[in-house]
Formats: C-alpha cells, sequence, structure tokens
C-alpha cells in the first residue's frame, strides 16, 4: 500500500467520535562509509512507519508500528486509543491542521537517479575520494549516503498531503603521516551533482595546508568561519533562537522584535526552496513556509507547529516534528543571506587571527546568553596580515553567538549547502568574518600527554 | 522466526558469502512526559524487523527490512552479499574475524516488577505526583516529569553455528525543574539529567527513585540558582558528584577506548582517539587510584546482556588499571589487531543498523574516601559540582569542557555557597591523573545513559556507567566569559 492508504486505512479503524492524524514515513537509505582508505562498512535498509495521533473528549494518544497488515494497523489504533483513554484531558487543545484548498502530493526535490542509486555508484564514488587522499599520502575516512524518502500526512479533518524527497551526501576526513586532518562534504538532491573527486580535492588540499601545526595560546581573535562552520553555528541557533517553543518559554537567546545581531545578519528557513534540500510539508501535514527568522538583525518570527501556533495565536508555518512532541517545533532548512565580500578576500584586514573549516562536538553551555562551546576540527589556520599563516592545533571555543553575529564584518558573496552531521538540518549559508571570536582552550601537544 | 534466520544465511551462504549473521529483533517502548501538570506527551512505538550481515572476499555486506518474510529473507541476504561485492571497489586486507566460538542459548533482563505490566494510572500517578511537588516550591517557569521503558527481544543466528535469544528490558524516569528570569535559564535534575536516571531491570528501579519526594528540592534550588553568584575562575580542587563521574568516565575513558575509533574506523564522523594501539599496556591514564572497567554482567546495567550482537558472551575486562590503559572495547573484526578475543562490545542500536563497537557498563571502581560528605570533609577549600548541563570533548578525546547544573564551594570542609552556571575544562591524562580521592562502595550508583550517539547513520545506544564521586586537584574551572 502506499502511504496515503495506509495512513487512511488506520484512521477508517477510529470509534465514533474519535478524531486523529495518521502520518507514514517511507525511507529507503544506504550508506558507503570508508575508512583507512577502504570501504569498511556497506549497507542498505527501508523501513515504513505509520505514526497514529488521535483524541477523543481532548485526550490524546500516540502509537507507532511499522507492522502495517491490517492486524497491525488494528493494532496500533488501539494502542492509541488505550493511551487516550488513560490521559487526561485538555480544555484546550490545538486542532489538527486545517487542509489546504487542494491536497499536497509534492515531489519537489525528488531525482529518480538518486532513488534508485546502487552500491556500485556509492563505491565508485568513495574510490575517487580515496584515489584524491592516496594521490597526496593521506588516508581516507568518509560515508557517501543515498536516501529516498516519503512522508505523508492524512487526518480526520479532510488534510491529505504527502512529499517525497531524495538527498546523496558525500563526506571525507583525510589525514596526513603526521595526523593532521581536512574535511570536504557535499550535499544534493541530485546525485549526478556531487563531485566526488572536488570533494576529495579540497579535503586533500586542506589536509596537506594542515601538517606540522602550531600551539595558539587560547585568547580572543578574529576569526574567518568557512561554511562549515556556520551551518553548525545555524544548527545551534535552530533551537536556541529559532523555535516557537524557546520563545514561550522563556528560554531564547533573541527576543521578538528587537536587535539579535548584526544589522547584516538576515536568516530564513524555507522548506520549499530548491536550492537547499527541500521539505515541502512538516510531520503534521502543514505546507512549510518561509519563515524570516532574522532580517536586518533583528528578530522578526519564530517557526510553530501546531501546539505552539495555537497557544501563541498565530498560524502555523509548517515546522512539526512526529508526534507527540515536547520539544517543539524546528527549522531544518535555512538560508543566510550573503554579502558582497569575495569569499577570497575575507582574510583580508585581518592582522592576527583564525581560518576555522569547522567545528567539533558543540554544545550549549547557557541557552539564555547563546553561549556555545566546542571544539575546532579538520583545518585550522592561522592568518597573519591578511593571509593564511599555516595550521594551528585545535583550540576550544566558548562564545556567545549573539556576541558574535553582532560583530560580523564581513559576508562572502558566495553561499554553500551544508548538511549537519547530527540533527540532518540542512543551511545554505556563507563564510564570515567575525571581528571577536573566544578561543578558552587548546587541544594538547599528544607527545606531551 | 528461526526459519527466517535459516533461510536467510542459506541464501547468503548460497551466494558466496563467507560468513553471515542474521538478527531478528522485535522492539516495543513507551515514553511518557508530563510538563507543567498536563500529560504533554504519551507515545507507545512498535517496530520489528530482521538486518543481515555478510562477508564476501574479505569485505563487508549489509541491508535490512522490517518485513519478516521467508521470501523477503532471501532477497535481502543476496542484496547483503550484492553490497559486499561493491565493497571491493575500494577493499583494502580482507577482515578476518576471532576465533569466537557460536554460542548458543538464552538470556534476560532479571527483573522484578516489569514496566510495561505496570499500569498507565500508575506511572501517570508517579509522574504527577512529582509534578505536584515541583510546583510547591514555587518560581519554577517548567516542570517536567519523564518516564520511559524499552524491551528488545532478539534472536541472533550466524553461519558458524550460533543460535540466541535475548530479552533485554530497560525503564528508568526523571524530573526537571527551570527557572526562568530576564538574563537566567536554570535547571535541576533529579536523580541526573539528560533524560533521567535508566536502568537494565524493571518498574521496581523506577518506584525506588521517589521522584515526588526529590521535586521540592530541586524546584527550590533552581530558583534559588537564578540569583546564586556566577562560579568563580580559576585554577581548584573539584568535587564530581557521581553522576557527573560518569559522564566524564563516558566522555573521556568510554569512547578513547573504543577500538573502531582507536583505529580510525570513525575518523570521518565521531573522531578517533589519544589511546593508540601502541600505548596499550605502556600508557599512564590516571593516578594509582583510577580503575575503569567495562562490565557488561553488571546488575542493572543499561549495558548488561547475555551476548552482544555478534554473538559473543558478555564479561568484564578492565580498561585502566592501577591507573594504566590496559584494555579496549572490541569486536570480531578488531579485536584480532591488538591479539586478543572479542570482549563483546558489538551493538546495533535496532535491526535495521550494523553492529558498531559501542560502550557496556564501563565504569569507575570505587575507592575508600567513604561517603560524599566524608569526602568534602576532607577538603579543605574547593568546590563541588553536582549533575551535568553541557558536555563537549575533542575529536582525539583530549580537551574536554563540562558544565554543570549547580556549584557549592567548599571553605574549611564544608558546603558554602552555592553558585550558578559552574564549567571546568582539562586535558584527560592530566585530569584523570590529578584524581587523589574516590568514595567508597556506599557511594557508588550503577548510572544509565539511553542517548550514546555515534556512527553513520548515527545509532543511539544505551550504556552504562558506575560512579561514585570523586575528587581532582588543580582543575580549570569558570570557563569564558560571563
Amino acid at each position: 500500500m502506499v502511504g496515503r492508504d495506509v495512513a487512511a486505512a488506520a484512521l477508517g479503524r477510529l470509534e465514533r467520535g474519535y478524531e486523529g492524524e495518521a502520518s507514514v514515513i517511507q525511507r529507503h537509505a544506504a550508506l558507503t562509509r570508508f575508512a583507512g582508505s577502504r570501504i569498511h562498512q556497506n549497507l542498505a535498509e527501508e523501513d515504513a512507519t505509520l505514526r497514529v495521533r488521535i483524541r477523543h473528549h481532548g485526550r490524546t494518544g500516540v502509537a507507532v508500528t511499522n507492522r502495517l497488515s491490517p492486524a497491525g494497523l488494528e493494532e496500533v489504533v488501539a494502542r492509541a486509543a488505550l493511551i487516550a483513554a488513560h490521559a487526561a484531558s485538555e480544555a484546550d487543545p490545538p486542532p489538527l491542521a486545517e487542509p489546504p484548498g487542494e491536497s499536497v502530493d509534492s515531489d519537489l526535490g525528488w531525482i529518480e537517479a538518486t532513488a534508485a542509486a546502487d552500491p556500485g555508484a556509492r563505491a565508485a564514488g568513495a574510490r575517487t575520494v580515496i584515489d584524491a587522499g592516496v594521490a597526496r599520502g593521506l588516508t581516507a575516512s568518509g560515508a557517501f549516503s543515498t536516501e529516498a524518502q516519503q512522508r505523508t500526512v492524512v487526518n480526520t479533518g479532510g488534510l491529505v498531503a504527502s512529499h517525497r524527497v531524495t538527498q546523496a551526501k558525500l563526506v571525507t576526513v583525510m589525514h596526513g603521516p603526521a595526523g593532521e586532518t581536512g574535511y570536504a562534504q557535499s550535499i544534493s538532491t541530485d546525485l549526478s551533482t556531487i563531485d566526488a573527486q572536488a570533494v576529495g580535492e579540497e579535503a586533500a588540499e586542506r589536509t596537506a595546508r594542515a601538517a606540522d601545526p602550531t600551539d595558539l595560546a587560547p585568547g580572543e581573535y578574529p576569526v574567518v568561519l568557512g561554511e562549515y562552520a556556520v551551518a553548525e553555528i545555524l544548527e545551534y541557533l535552530a533551537f536556541m533562537a529559532f523555535s516557537g517553543l524557546a520563545i514561550e518559554e522563556g528560554r531564547a537567546c533573541v527576543e521578538l522584535g528587537q536587535p539579535a545581531f548584526g544589522s547584516n545578519v538576515t536568516i530564513w528557513d524555507d522548506g520549499q526552496d530548491p536550492a537547499g534540500i527541500p521539505s515541502a510539508i512538516d510531520f503534521e501535514g502543514v505546507t512549510k513556509q518561509r519563515v524570516d527568522l532574522i532580517s536586518h538583525g533583528v528578530a522578526r518570527a519564530t517557526v510553530h507547529d501546531g501546539a505552539t501556533a495555537h497557544r501563541a495565536g498565530v498560524p502555523r508555518t509548517g515546522h512539526g516534528l512526529p508526534a507527540p512532541n515536547t520539544f517543539g517545533p524546528l527549522c531544518w532548512n535555512l538560508f543566510m543571506a550573503p554579502g558582497e565580500t569575495p569569499r577570497s578576500s575575507l582574510a583580508q584586514g585581518v592582522e592576527r587571527g583564525l581560518l576555522v573549516t569547522r567545528f567539533h562536538y558543540v554544545n550549549v553551555v547557557h541557552p539564555k546568553k547563546g553561549i556555545l562551546t566546542g571544539m575546532t576540527r579538520d583545518g585550522t589556520f592561522l592568518i597573519e596580515n591578511g593571509t593564511v599563516a599555516g595550521p594551528v592545533r585545535n583550540l576550544r571555543f566558548t562564545q556567545s553567538i549573539p556576541d558574535a553575529f553582532s560583530n560580523i564584518s564581513a559576508i562572502a558573496a558566495e553561499s554553500r549547502l551544508v548538511g549537519a552531521d547530527y540533527t540532518g538540518i540542512v543551511s545554505r549559508v556563507p563564510a564570515v568574518r567575525i571581528d571577536a571570536w573566544n578561543f578558552t582552550g587548546a587541544t594538547a601537544n599528544e607527545a606531551d600527554v | 522466526m528461526n526459519d527466517l534466520i535459516e533461510r536467510a544465511i542459506d541464501a547468503a551462504t548460497g551466494s558466496g558469502a563467507a560468513y553471515a549473521d542474521v538478527r531478528i529483533v522485535e522492539h516495543q517502548a513507551e515514553a511518557l512526559t508530563v510538563k507543567n501538570g498536563s500529560l504533554a506527551a504519551a507515545n507507545s512505538e512498535r517496530s520489528a524487523g530482521f538486518g543481515v550481515r555478510v562477508l564476501v572476499d574479505g569485505a563487508w555486506g549489509f541491508a535490512s527490512s522490517q518485513d519478516l518474510d521467508l521470501d523477503e529473507a532471501q532477497r535481502v541476504a543476496r542484496l547483503a552479499v550484492a553490497i559486499a561485492r561493491a565493497s571491493r571497489l575500494a577493499g583494502g586486507p580482507p577482515v578476518v574475524l576471532d576465533d569466537t566460538p557460536p554460542a548458543a542459548g538464552h538470556w534476560g533482563t532479571p527483573y522484578v516488577e516489569d514496566p510495561f505490566a505496570v499500569s498507565l494510572e500508575e506511572k501517570l500517578r508517579i509522574l504527577f505526583e512529582a509534578d505536584a511537588a515541583m510546583a510547591r516550591a514555587g518560581g519554577i517557569t517548567l516542570r517536567e516529569a519523564t518516564m520511559e521503558a524499552d524491551r528488545d527481544r532478539k534472536l541472533f543466528g550466524s553461519s558458524e553455528g550460533a543460535r540466541l535469544e535475548q530479552d533485554l528490558v530497560s525503564c528508568g524516569a526523571g524530573i526537571v525543574a527551570t527557572a526562568v528570569n530576564d538574563n537566567e535559564t536554570q535547571e535541576r535534575s533529579y536523580p541526573k539529567s539528560i533524560g533521567g536516571q535508566v536502568v537494565g531491570g524493571g518498574f521496581e528501579a523506577i518506584r525506588d527513585m521517589d521522584l515526588p519526594g526529590h521535586g521540592q528540592r530541586i524546584a527550590e534550588e533552581a530558583v534559588a540558582l537564578l540569583d546564586a553568584p556566577q562560579c568563580p575562575s580559576g585554577e581548584m580542587t573539584v568535587i564530581l558528584e557521581a553522576s557527573q563521574v560518569a559522564i566524564q568516565v563516558h566522555e573521556s575513558c568510554g569512547h578513547p577506548t573504543e577500538l573502531d575509533r582507536a583505529l580510525g574506523m570513525e575518523a570521518s564522523f565521531a573522531g578517533t582517539s589519544f589511546l593508540t594501539v601502541d600505548r596499550l599496556d605502556r600508557f599512564r591514564y590516571g593516578s594509582d587510584i583510577v580503575n575503569i572497567d567495562a562490565d557488561a554482567t553488571a546488575a542493572g546495567g543499561l549495558g548488561t546482556f547475555g551476548w552482544d550482537d555478534e554473538g559473543v558472551a558478555a564479561q568484564n575486562v578492565p580498561l585502566v588499571s592501577g591507573g594504566q590503559f590496559v584494555g579496549y572495547l572490541t569486536s570480531r573484526e578488531t579485536a584480532p589487531v591488538i591479539n586478543r578475543r572479542s570482549m563483546g562490545s558489538s551493538r546495533a542500536a535496532s535491526w535495521r543498523n550494523l553492529p558498531l563497537i559501542r560502550m557496556t557498563n564501563v565504569s569507575l571502581r570505587p575507592g575508600a574516601a567513604g561517603s560524599l560528605d566524608d569526602l568534602i570533609a576532607d577538603t579543605d577549600e574547593g568546590i563541588l559540582l553536582g549533575t551535568n548541563r553541557s558536555w563537549s570533548i575533542d575529536e582525539r578525546r583530549l580537551n574536554f569542557q563540562f558544565g554543570t547544573q549547580v556549584g557549592w564551594l567548599i571553605r574549611k570542609g564544608k558546603l558554602a555557597e552555592m553558585v550558578r552556571n559552574p564549567t571546568y575544562t582539562g586535558i584527560t591524562p592530566r585530569f584523570w591523573g590529578s584524581c587523589d580521592a574516590i568514595c567508597s562502595a556506599d557511594a557508588w550508583t550503577q548510572w544509565g545513559e539511553p542517548y550514546c550517539g555515534k556512527g553513520e547513520p548515527m545509532q543511539t545506544a544505551s550504556v552504562g556507567h558506575g560512579a561514585a564521586p570523586a575528587r581532582f586537584r588543580k582543575v580549570q574551572v569558570g570557563v569564558g566569559q560571563w
């Protein structure tokens, strides 16, 4: 059965007087992983999951299954009903998403060739990256993944919405003989646009420049953050600044209507833009809206799911996560406006600072102040008198992001699509120059430990 | 189900696999969240499927499916073989498994009260009572009480003849009170943060937590933290409460002793390790009193099982002994690299995932410093840090920084004022080298960490860490600009 048939069949089992929402996620994913310049893990997985949220007299229950037989549908609806029967009644529960004028059936970002990718194509891409490293005496690690996903949501209010999308992603970290490393990534809906040779060359070139790092004393430095690093910061802003729930609960690091960052910073979320990895509907079946989050430095809006929109008395924006969700809404199609400085000129004017390729293991130290900590990784370089002088050992930062994004002195004219490693948030971002970034520690020279 | 295993193995070996294993998993989960006096989430999940892993010409292939059907087993096994053949396009030396003998048997998590047999009313009663207790404090913006239960029924078979059945049960709960003002967000949790305390065992563990009995205290502490002074900066003596010791062990010992990391197999994602193979048995990891083991047989551990997902029996092995680095977490593929047999730490998060090296119960053994009160009394000046709030460590697992929910200054062997936003940082072997006291067995707790991420696609594993409060000298505290 296709997703909407499964969802409709599940809702057809509801007793009279119940309302409900059924969502089906069908996913085919494959990943070829390599390390030490050889493929060491290679897999394919298929699954389809049905999630049923039902409500009766204000009592809500959610149940999930991947047993999609008639008996499985019967069982999952019964389980959700059992939970609802025991749940406390909410006086003013959020309504189900209203159906748009006509049902949504989107394939924005669906590329048949990506969906049909075979293990040989991924292995060949891995081999290309490996060869690029070997040619420079480097070992390559990484992963080449392809995925096809269809999300379908049906509710008893008449909503029927589905979206299918594909994604291909190639990442690599290369290691030099002395432990130096360099990173590169490419992500697209279209497998044919993943240039494995370019990914390999980018990482290899970065690794070659990273050999023999020197120690740099922690302190405050100007930085040029490459796109991978900027995307990681935006990933955390999605949680700390752009969530309607974070604003509602008073724990966000921005205040709506107030300047949050410098006037040169504009950030929005747009699941309909094919320049990202599109996501036409959310997990409640709501068509995603473009949300202008930061306009010229001012916090203009947040994203909402059904619950936060209902409490705030505003329309949903199409950013709901799978039910039941206490986490709040999330934006996962972020864009940051490019500037006018050529990327290659960002370091100009930096007397003594750092070029950061990417961060590692970033975490929130203080959500309200927007303070993050994390390490640099896979290509950290000293800038002296406007040019890259050489590699430095990785550094730890502890930095307020509102402070940093209020000190962006240049934004690259070019942007790049970057997929987050942990959350799957995809951002199209430029590289930036920030006048002050607080490095609070450095990793050890391993010979000294 | 055994027919499915046989069919898949026959299909794999018939298609050229030199080795094949099959895991069938039925997963059951339940999660409840009470937030600010309302049932915010009630969720029941079930998932079932199987995965087939094969070795063809020394290269791995893996495929999985939700369709528990004999013909599908045959298709998936052949797909796994095709994937393994593709791996040869960039293959290295052939994978060689260790000589672990195939096992057969059944194992189940010991428990008194099946968490899935406890009524929803009873679970909600505990959560709502805990919520009400937090509400009594006043001044709290957010109150959250959570409870979860998980069960995995696993069948495992291999072409070497292993045939295993397991019934793994875990459950846990926790509460968190959050106070917010214009400048601060302050949290206190019980029994620990980040999902609460989760154990391998039954509902009796949740009853023993007495969530309602701790609700008001943590809520009052969260409110008090809003106006507490900022944690001072400087080098000082630090006492970590037991749950913070557990997360310190997780990040700075558990992950770096994963042999796949040390061999570079996770280099592109989670990272590598400073505990390189040449340092095994030759590297001073900590002070003489630091003893850390990986014990998959520990009672109540979230990393406790009968066999890992390669069919290797659970065992207890030392990782750090008398401060010396002496062991790794291993798999059947990696253990031969260090001339050992797998110690059984290869696990998959789901039927759809490949097994990876995961922590079992990586625990700091108790010391002889008595109770936490004894340790505080023995400390002239310093700071007590409690309950994890943030964590970060570099990809070699050397430079770490942690934040905790609360700190209390220590003066002349007594707790003095509470401080907010405490952080501390260090370099792993120097930090453990500065450990000069570990509390005794009575202060030792088997903690559960249910959200350990690793691998691509990322797998979330449940692992355990036994720990007691411990003291560290000359630690950098109060990092950053506040």
